[in-house]
């Protein structure tokens, strides 16, 4: 099975190679060519998909004459963990990414299988440039093939980390690969239509969907992130500014710019190059990301060793990143606007500056990931910075974001007169003052600037939004009529991209909000408490009750009962555990291994929308420790048959010393001592119920913390609205679609217009000027298409 | 004013604003960080100033003592002397002995005391060679 994977690896290099090849040759315009390169991008797929499902096959039957089986999965493994076992081993995730890749270059050629004649041939050899290099890493780079297997083959596997045996450990790294190599897609168009000079809009619709797409599956692993390290790693925080979460966040960042700044050359044909740049940035920033936990160059949290892939994805964003530059700048007079911003008042100017703080918030969290090379090479000594000197800058810039997320659906395009404005920043902006007032009598604004700044333009940002949701209702309503929920979910659905995108915005603020509350207002305390006593930790008295051990398949687990009162009633019943990880794959040597293994904390939560009261706890098992150690004192006593044997014993000395003539019964001798260790470990566990011993608890109450998982759900929500194709687009035909595409756009222009207009953003005159121009370069474009003189001129739609 | 002139004092504004709030930047991490350094540099080093100490736990050196962890943290490589440190805080589940950790503090008549919650324990996660 596994020469089967190697043949199959190795025929999706050439494969790629060839498919590079072949649309490089049909770059002129043969269109055999190019669908033989395309097909080769489907065969590359297929190959890669079988290789994935060999190696999940292996899993899944225990396959340990695989290496990777057998370093990253046990008998015992849970069913579900095996499956996800591929992607935490280095060869594995390479894997991934290269067939993630194929998957995304298949579907991107296929959506433009008609389209974009002259720059798909140079987007496929970029995408297949760059799963040649993933593949080829596998197969040449050494130490990192998938399909490398045992000469004898053990027979049981090491296992998996059981801290990573978490669901959303599981589903976080396909969902940051599946972001990373997605913005491979818009920065393969974008290198194809600089090389062919079609520097229009086209290849940004083309493929918007496909960094919309990475932009979500790269926030959504964030999330999941986050997630894992609030509930699974004991220390109650979801962010530590660490090398690892920094690689991820800086490409969603600059694609979070880019799908903003996108959207101006789209409507203005403005920001060309800089659009240019900014993909270029989220391509090399998302190939940064995979080399960073692979490269050992950073200290983080994750120990990423050294490993042999690291130069050549160095050398992958050297050679991206150079010849990205070069190619801008050999393009620069074909990149020029023709435009220029009208007001500063206006949606685009909002867009600029939304992108120089999100390229600014980059900047800063780059600074300071690599500030230890940074300093290592000025000052000769290695520094690194904490999370205040992060806090420090993004803070401010968050705070900016928060705000114009909440002016820039409020503007229109062009042009916004003064009077016009006023009226519509008038409503949020009396709700941001109020909800400023409340805050500021009830709580003391100048301890929580920061805090308090957000508060307020969050509160600015969502009545904003209201605002836009209401007016958008209220205007579909006036042209449809119905009742207003259902001329709500109309215009959502009739205006999926813009609406989508303000309910990111919406989830954006919330989640901000709840970042805020919870990391200026959080209350933590360490206690360390007897059984029966209790302590006081912000109006909630938690009181330990008893003590727990629970002994399952894979682990000891020492826990506490905490009964939490509030105001003197009944809150919650806490049980934080702490789990200790018996050794897996090798058997145990002594009773003190049961306790030496992995350690995981489960803990006790009780989530509210108010608040969230966290308790991990630190058992104090010394007691039980040095009761091991004495046991394991005395069952070497027993093994090495000294004199004066305790007569429980006797058996196990005779045992062994049966085991010692006949080394055929070496064997059972050893399970059967096995299992008497693991008895005595599992007894002495149980000990600690009769310690009294006192356990350390961490208790921390997070204020509104709940609202940044809701609130990261809703711009998912909001995400996935955005993506979802529109039924139109879904019946379009294809063929000519090149025309067809710039038409629909210009016509969805003037349907904007209409609903900005109707929605009280556009004044009538400014609106009567806008809608004269777009109405005149439709008719351009339709008179492009038919030729002049047609007598079947396409009627410009009405309403 | 004429309409390009503006547009390049505009220019000339952000691009003032950018340089100042950079050369900030700079600044504040130049003197914000802390020094990273080996246990055994730190040895050799004079007491009083303020390190990151990254090295690896020795194996059965873990103690707790009234509410503080006490352990010895060699070289990441293994080799030099073992510094003995001190530390109140929440401790990462992944910690003991043989795992390489990160912390900052400073020494006290020849103990390494961690400031409190700065411990970070790597995660033995992937793509690393194990332990041993």
């Amino acid at each position: 099975m596994s020469s089967l994977g190697s043949a199959a690896l190795a025929l999706a290099f050439l494969t790629a190679i060839f498919a590079a090849a072949a649309a490089l040759i049909g770059r002129g315009g043969d269109r055999r060519w190019v669908d033989v390169s395309r097909r080769a991008v489907y065969a590359l797929c297929a190959l890669l998909t079988l290789c994935v499902v060999l190696i999940e096959i292996a899993f899944a039957t225990d396959d340990f004459s695989f290496a990777i089986v057998q370093q990253h999965s046990s008998i015992e493994t849970p069913s579900f963990y095996k499956l996800a076992a591929m992607w935490s081993s280095q060869e594995g995730s390479l894997l991934l990414w290269a067939w993630v890749l194929s998957i995304a270059a298949s579907a991107a050629l296929y959506a433009t299988r008609n389209k974009l004649r002259e720059l798909v041939p140079y987007a496929t050899a970029v995408m297949m440039g760059v799963a040649a290099t993933f593949t080829g890493l596998m197969l040449f780079a050494g130490g990192v093939d998938p399909f490398a297997t045992l000469s004898s083959p053990p027979p049981d596997g090491v296992g998996l980390n059981p801290l990573l045996q978490h669901p959303s450990m599981m589903i976080h790294p396909p969902m940051l690969y599946s972001g990373y190599v997605a913005f491979t897609i818009p920065f393969a168009f974008a290198i194809g239509a600089l090389i062919a000079r079609k520097l229009d809009a086209e290849w940004i619709r083309a493929t918007r969907r496909f960094a919309l797409i990475a932009w979500t599956f790269l926030g959504l692993g964030l999330l999941l992130g986050a997630r894992w390290s609030y509930t699974e790693l004991g220390w109650g925080g979801y962010w530590a500014w660490d090398p690892v979460e920094n690689a991820a966040l800086m490409p969603w960042l600059m694609g979070t710019a880019f799908l903003h700044s996108i959207m101006v050359q789209e409507k203005r044909g403005m920001l060309k190059v800089w659009n240019a740049c900014l993909i270029v940035g989220t391509f090399s920033l998302a190939l940064l990301g995979t080399f960073l936990v692979r490269s050992g160059v950073l200290q983080s949290i994750h120990a990423f060793g050294d490993s042999t892939v690291g130069p050549y994805i160095l050398g992958l964003i050297a050679v991206v990143m150079i010849g990205s530059a070069a190619l801008i700048v050999s393009r620069l007079d074909d990149l020029r606007s023709q435009k220029r911003i009208d007001s500063l008042a206006s949606r685009e100017a909002v867009f600029l500056v939304n992108n120089l703080l999100l390229v600014g918030m980059t900047a800063v969290v780059f600074w300071g990931t690599f500030f230890p090379l940074i300093s290592e090479l000025f000052t000769g000594e290695r520094a690194s910075l904490a999370a205040p000197w992060f806090d420090r800058y993004t803070t401010p810039l968050a705070i900016g974001l928060v705000l114009f997320t909440g002016i820039g659906p409020l503007l229109a395009w062009r042009r916004v007169s003064w009077a016009k404005a006023k009226r519509i920043f008038r409503g949020p902006a009396i709700f941001a003052a109020a909800v400023g007032v409340v805050l500021a009598v009830a709580t003391n604004p100048l301890d929580t600037p920061w805090a308090f700044a957000l508060f307020v333009f969050a509160s600015f940002a969502l009545a904003g939004l209201a605002q836009e949701f209401w007016q958008g209702a209220a205007a579909r309503r006036s042209l449809s009529g119905g009742s207003m929920p259902a001329a709500l979910i109309g215009v959502i659905s009739r205006n999926r991209r813009r609406y989508g995108g303000y309910i990111v915005h919406v989830g954006v603020a919330v989640l901000l909000i709840g970042i805020a509350a919870s990391s200026s207002f959080q209350t933590k305390r360490d206690v360390t408490l007897r059984p029966g006593e209790s302590a006081v930790v912000d109006g909630r008295r938690i009181a330990y009750e008893r003590p727990t051990v629970s002994v399952d398949d894979e682990a000891f687990a020492f826990g506490a009962v905490l009964n939490v009162e509030r105001d003197g009633k009944q809150f919650a019943v806490l049980r934080p555990t702490r789990r200790y990880f018996r050794p897996t794959g090798v058997q145990a040597r002594t009773i003190g291994s049961f306790f030496d293994g992995e350690a995981t904390s489960e803990v006790g939560l009780k989530a509210g929308l108010g608040s969230d009261l966290w308790t991990a706890v630190q058992p104090g098992i010394s007691g039980v420790q040095r009761r091991v150690r004495a046991a394991d004192r005395g069952f070497r006593a027993c093994v090495g048959g000294a004199p004066g044997v305790p007569p429980q014993c006797r058996a196990v000395s005779r045992l062994m010393r049966a085991a010692a003539a006949d080394p055929r019964l070496r064997p059972i001798a050893l399970a059967q001592i096995g299992a008497l260790q693991a008895a005595t470990a599992e007894r002495l566990a149980r000990s600690y119920l009769d310690d009294d011993a006192p356990a350390t608890f961490r208790v921390i109450v997070d204020p509104l913390v709940t609202w940044m998982w809701i609130g990261g759900l809703i711009a998912l929500a909001g995400a996935l609205i955005a993506i979802w194709p529109a039924r139109r687009a879904r019946r379009a035909p294809v063929a000519d679609s090149e025309a067809e595409a710039r038409k629909e756009a210009k016509y969805r222009e003037i349907r904007d217009a209409e609903l900005d207009h109707a929605a009280g953003k556009l004044s009538d005159e400014d609106f009567a000027l806008l809608d004269a121009e777009l109405r005149r370069e439709a008719v351009e474009i339709l008179d492009s298409q038919n030729g002049h003189g047609n007598e079947t001129r396409e009627k410009v739609p009405q309403g | 004013m004429d309409p390009r002139r503006k547009r390049k004092i505009r220019l000339v504004v952000a691009l003032g604003v950018a340089v100042l709030l950079s050369a900030a930047l700079v600044y504040t991490s130049f003197s914000a960080a802390t020094e990273a350094k080996a246990p055994s540099q730190i040895l050799a080093a004079a007491p009083g100033a303020t390190y990151e100490m990254s090295g690896r736990v020795v194996k059965g050196s873990v103690s707790r003592e009234d509410g503080s962890l006490r352990f010895r943290v060699a070289d990441r490589d293994g080799g030099g002397e073992s510094l003995p440190v001190s530390y109140r805080g929440s401790v990462p589940d992944p910690f003991r002995g043989g795992r390489e950790i990160i912390l900052t503090g400073q020494v006290q008549r020849g103990v390494f005391v961690g400031e409190p919650d700065t411990l970070v324990t790597k995660c033995p996660s992937k793509f690393t060679t194990r332990d041993e």
